[in-house]
């Protein structure tokens, strides 16, 4: 029982910040142009 | 005679400047702290190092701090001060990177539409989340965890449920309330009475009762019923910025010249009648008007189908939406725009696509059916567990909330959307986009195919059909010179003969509405119309060649004798395999054109077509097609051209080719890219599978309640069982969808010489026929004088 103490926050809070990490990334527009990623990642400069 | 009056030229480059400034500074949206972003839609751009030459280009430009380019929407985003840019000159400066650009209009629905996306997918990530931690606590509930545990599982998980459906479930609630407000049920009334009575209930259960909770239906069903309206939204939404993309405009505004004959740039709403404007070659005519003076060709394929480039000659009256070809022109005003041959156009085509608009798609009718079922369902076996078991509202209850929830519509709300965005991909990759799920599910039911002529099923630029007379040295220089002019006439001649290395001609000047002239090895040579070649030929009156071809280009040396190339707009090459195909499908075929009765019967006796009728109008074919309507037919009608606009609108389902009119793209509810017709006899095909398994995927999913509700109502549904048969029914109905990536497999591969369908996502999303002259032809042309 106590080491349900330390796991399930641990897991609910692992599990939001990938929540907040997507939501994040969503705002930010780096959803906005998948083509264009794969493609700049062959740029040299 | 000079190549083109001189004197109208660096002022019309002034105005066009000027007037690329104003239409910039209106277009832009501001960012605040002085700087603007301006949008501009370049069609062109497709690999990286399109993105690094425009990016680096542009960025050098006075007063722009930040460029970006996006690859999948094809847009570049420039920041900009513009009091440190002067006359913004965006749109010349990507010309002179060497790609073609118009602005982006950000009042446009389109930036609306991705926000929808952006909240549907939020909603989707916190239902994911939710669904996924209240999943593994309630698998230990079930598991057997003791009596403390579980409640300490319960109110975790309601922690996590309650805000989570709240908030991720708010596309349902809203459209719920809608529907309700109108005294209407949709499918999505069943679902928010759902989700919500089982969190009222868990919540209960959580703080003072000793069952299970219902947290985790409730947040899943969220989460499977999310990425079937996600998977809605987003194939509506990619294929309507694909055509958004392709889209050139008309002229928002026109140079009008004043009594002085200044010109100055004014909006077309201020055109009147009698008014003089300049439209130079390459550009479109806004408004219907007559021509005062100037030299020129036409092009009037879009507006009424006939395929040959026409002579401007002043006193005659063209509609807007006619393609000024080679030289300057005055227009005069004939009526204001609203009254123009677009206005007119547009008019018809609304009035038409309304009558389609009633149409009930096939998800709303079963929603139609199955949202009263659910209900009395779910409130006759509460009053029966109420009558059952004396009272006990509390048992009843659950059991009604698990009727709900077993009978929502997991599977039937993927059951659409799945079909026809698998179908989208499966149709993306032939060169086919389609525009939303309604299209596909009446191109199933389409049994008459009605075809366009000019552009449609051939290809609407001339070809050479024949040449008479003529050295191949002759047909060299011919051809060199050719190669010279943007108009359709001599591009087609550029063909005579590919081997031009050895060619030198010099003092090139392309003379609008006659051909060009130089001078080969010390003689005069002249490409362009037979008259005017005639004047330099030998024999002055050659008789022109009796051949059915629609139109000629002669060439003449000096002295020499005339030389005929005959021109003719040609079928696609694969327009009568297609049209037997379709036939061998049971469709009856026609083609209803704008273009002369000769013409248009030559082209159904070469494919094979049924019916022809030839001379139309807009609202003739409009008419006609509603005839076919009316006499039960469902029609699919192919076409392109402006004229062809309203009658698509009034079929039942349309294609257009992709290098189309925009407004022929708009009003089409499939758009094709692509040189071939192949395209058609795929998307039915896939269109009928998809419907045949959407129609599975109604089975599967009815089975399913069939099987589960009578559990349901009986009690014995626990949430175990509910979450159970909620996510294998949904996985089948999804599995049995990716199916339709098999369809019509072996017709992938088009014949040799065309596109390869994975070409699809790239370079196929420019239109296939080279865009409207632009000034790209024009360098070319100067470095050789």
């Amino acid at each position: 029982m106590s080491h349900l103490v330390f796991l399930i926050p641990i897991a609910l809070g692992l599990g939001a910040l990938g929540l907040v990490a997507f939501i994040w990334s969503l705002r930010n527009g780096q959803y906005d142009d998948l083509d264009g990623a794969a493609e700049r990642i062959l740029d040299d400069d | 005679m000079t190549c083109c009056s001189p004197s109208s030229v660096p002022n019309q480059q002034a105005l066009n400047r000027r007037l690329d400034h104003e239409r910039t500074l209106a277009a832009a949206h501001d960012l605040g702290n002085g700087l603007l972003q301006t949008d501009l839609v370049v069609p062109a751009m497709h690999c990286v190092a399109c993105i690094r030459t425009i990016e680096n280009g542009m960025s050098t430009l006075p007063g722009v701090e930040n460029v970006r380019a996006n690859l999948s929407t094809r847009r570049v985003s420039v920041r900009w001060r513009p009091e440190a840019a002067g006359n913004a000159g965006f749109i010349p400066a990507l010309a002179a990177l060497g790609f073609e650009a118009s602005l982006y209009d950000h009042a446009s629905l389109a930036s609306q539409a991705d926000d929808t996306g952006r909240k549907l997918l939020i909603c989707l990530a916190v239902a994911g989340f939710a669904a996924a931690n209240v999943m593994l606590l309630s698998v230990s509930v079930w598991a057997g965890a003791d009596a403390e545990t579980q409640r300490l599982f319960q109110l975790i998980s309601g922690l996590i449920a309650v805000p989570a459906s709240i908030f991720a479930g708010q596309p349902f609630y809203r459209s719920a309330w809608a529907a309700l407000r109108n005294r209407n049920l949709n499918m999505d009334v069943p679902i928010s009475l759902a989700v919500l009575l089982a969190l009222g209930v868990s919540i209960y259960e959580a703080l003072y009762g000793q069952h299970e909770t219902w947290f985790e239906a409730s947040v899943s069903l969220l989460f499977f019923l999310l990425i079937g309206r996600y998977l809605d939204h987003m194939m509506r939404e990619r294929a309507r910025s694909a055509i958004l993309q392709l889209s050139r405009m008309m002229p928002s505004g026109a140079s009008k010249l004043s009594a002085s004959g200044e010109a100055s740039y004014v909006p077309l709403a201020e055109l009147q009648p009698g008014d003089s404007i300049l439209v130079a070659a390459g550009e479109r005519v806004p408004v219907d008007a007559r021509i005062a003076s100037g030299l020129s060709d036409l092009d009037r394929s879009l507006v009424n189908g006939e395929s040959v480039a026409v002579q401007a000659r002043p006193g005659l009256e063209i509609e807007a939406g006619v393609l000024n070809l080679t030289g300057p022109l005055t227009l005069e005003v004939l009526r204001p725009a609203d009254r123009s041959f677009v206005a007119n156009v547009i008019t018809l085509m609304e009035a038409a696509s309304q009558s389609n608009s009633q149409q009930v798609r096939i998800a709303d009718r079963m929603a139609g059916l199955y949202a009263p079922v659910v209900h009395i369902v779910s409130g006759a076996s509460f009053i029966g567990w109420m009558l059952w078991t004396g009272g006990d509202w509390y048992t009843s209850l659950n059991v009604a909330i698990a009727v709900l929830i077993i009978t929502c519509p997991c599977a039937l709300a993927l059951a659409v959307p799945i079909a026809q965005v698998v179908a989208a991909n499966r149709l993306f990759r032939s060169g086919v986009m389609v525009k939303d799920g309604a299209a596909l599910e009446r191109l199933s039911d389409a049994d008459t195919v009605v075809f366009d002529k000019t552009g449609t099923l051939t290809l609407g630029e001339p070809r050479i059909a024949s040449i008479h007379g003529g050295s191949d040295e002759e047909h060299a220089v011919a051809a060199m010179l050719a190669r010279l002019s943007t108009h359709p006439a001599a591009r087609a001649a550029a063909s005579a003969q590919s081997a031009t290395q050895g060619v030198l001609v010099s003092d090139v000047q392309e003379l609008a509405g006659l051909g060009l002239e130089a001078v080969w090895k010390g003689r005069k040579v002249r490409l362009g119309r037979r008259s005017w070649v005639s004047e330099i030929a030998r024999s002055t009156v050659a008789p022109a060649p009796q051949t059915n071809a629609t139109s000629e280009v002669c060439f003449a040396v000096a002295g020499g004798d005339i030389v005929s190339f005959q021109l003719s707009d040609t079928l696609r090459t694969d327009a009568a395999t297609v049209v037997r195909k379709l036939r061998g499908m049971g469709f009856a075929t026609g083609i209803l054109s704008g273009d002369a009765a000769g013409p248009v019967q030559a082209a159904a006796a070469q494919t094979g077509i049924e019916s022809a009728i030839s001379s139309l109008s807009p609202s003739d074919k409009t008419s006609h097609v509603e005839q076919l309507r009316a006499a039960g037919r469902n029609v699919l009608y192919v076409g392109d051209g402006l004229n062809d606009a309203p009658a698509l609108a009034a079929a039942n389902v349309s294609m257009a080719p992709a290098s189309g009119s925009d407004i022929g793209r708009a009003s089409a509810g499939l758009v094709f890219t692509g040189k071939g017709l192949a395209a058609i006899p795929v998307a039915i095909e896939v269109a009928r599978a998809t419907g045949r398994t959407v129609r599975q995927n109604f089975v599967l999913a009815i089975g399913y309640n069939m099987f589960a509700v009578p559990l349901a109502v009986l009690g014995y549904v626990t949430p175990l069982i509910a979450a159970l048969a909620m996510s294998s029914s949904s996985i089948l109905v999804v599995a049995n969808s990716l199916r339709l990536n098999l369809v019509a497999r072996h017709q992938a591969i088009m014949p040799s010489g065309q596109s390869a369908p994975d070409a699809a996502a790239g370079d196929e999303l420019q239109p296939s026929s080279p865009p409207a002259p632009s000034d790209a032809g024009k360098p070319r042309l100067e470095a050789v004088k």
